[in-house]
């Protein structure tokens, strides 16, 4: 079992702007430790997470490949300053989504003031987010390259899947 | 602590820069494997720019040790701090604050 990543230096000021890990982080880093043994074979490179927060995900996958992994922040719109040189170089991609079905005012505006609300309004069918960033991830995994995506029942998984197979050739595992 | 292997990734010159030296371990195995997705000659000027000339123009036909350690520390301890990102590209200026790159765009510069 690998300790999940250290948070006793966020207090609940910094949980007003960053989400504050939750059952569903939790969710993917136990995924992600299943997967140790595949992930580990990879020989990863790199890997990117998306919408960070406070770093728990990529901390935690940083632990299990470790034991030094160099870890850089970049603010910006999705992998957006990245795609160019990163075409099929993305060994690990994580996203835990804004994936709360909304009305799609309350994601635009929660992205616009950029708030917290920002870290779980998903507009409709809790979607509005995922599917920008879906449309950026064939082209940035690499050939044996692995993307980890948190979702709930009300974002149609398995349209999920069924989308990402059609488009882009990607087999999934709910 | 935006890390030159990161910056290689972003595709802009530096301006303006403050940087920071930082150990890290040294894993060759790693910087073999990352050499392809590299692009030398935006990392040689980076790496110049900030003051180290130990990396060849070229790649070299041998990833010896020597390399390798100084290829390590180019990629990997040159932290930037504070400074700007100019991309040739877009024509942008990005800073970059308590080491790390803002590249969002701000309101006005949209559209």
């Amino acid at each position: 079992m690998i300790p999940t990543p250290d948070l006793s230096h966020l207090t609940a000021k910094d949980y007003d702007h960053v989400y504050e890990p939750a059952e569903d982080t939790f969710l993917l880093l136990d995924a992600l430790e299943e997967d140790e043994r595949e992930l580990k074979d990879l020989n990863p490179s790199i890997s990117l997470e998306i919408g960070s927060g406070s770093g728990c995900v990529s901390a935690f996958i940083g632990k299990i490949l470790g034991p030094s992994v160099m870890l850089d922040v970049i603010n910006a719109s999705f992998a957006s300053p990245l795609t160019t040189r990163l075409k099929r170089a993305v060994d690990i991609i994580l996203f835990n989504p804004p994936y709360v079905p909304t009305m799609p005012e309350e994601m635009s505006d929660a992205q616009d003031r950029r708030g917290i609300s920002g870290s779980w309004a998903g507009g409709t069918d809790g979607m509005n987010v995922t599917n920008i960033f879906l449309d950026q991830v064939e082209e940035l995994l690499s050939e044996q390259g692995r993307f980890y995506l948190v979702a709930v029942a009300e974002n149609n998984v398995p349209g999920i899947q069924e989308r990402m197979s059609r488009l882009y050739g990607l087999r999934s595992d709910p | 602590m935006v890390r030159l292997i990161t910056h290689n990734l972003l595709a802009c010159h530096f301006r303006d820069v403050q940087i920071e030296l930082r150990e890290a371990e040294f894993n060759p195995e790693f910087l073999k494997g990352f050499m392809p997705k590299l692009e030398w000659k935006a990392l040689v000027d980076a790496a110049r720019q900030l003051g180290d000339t130990t990396l060849p123009l070229e790649v070299p036909e041998m990833l010896d040790d020597e390399f390798l350690k100084n290829l390590h520390h180019v990629l990997l301890e040159i932290h930037v701090e504070e400074g700007v990102m100019s991309c040739p590209n877009c024509k942008h200026d990005y800073p970059i604050l308590n080491g790390i790159p803002n590249m969002l765009l701000a309101e006005h510069e949209i559209g």
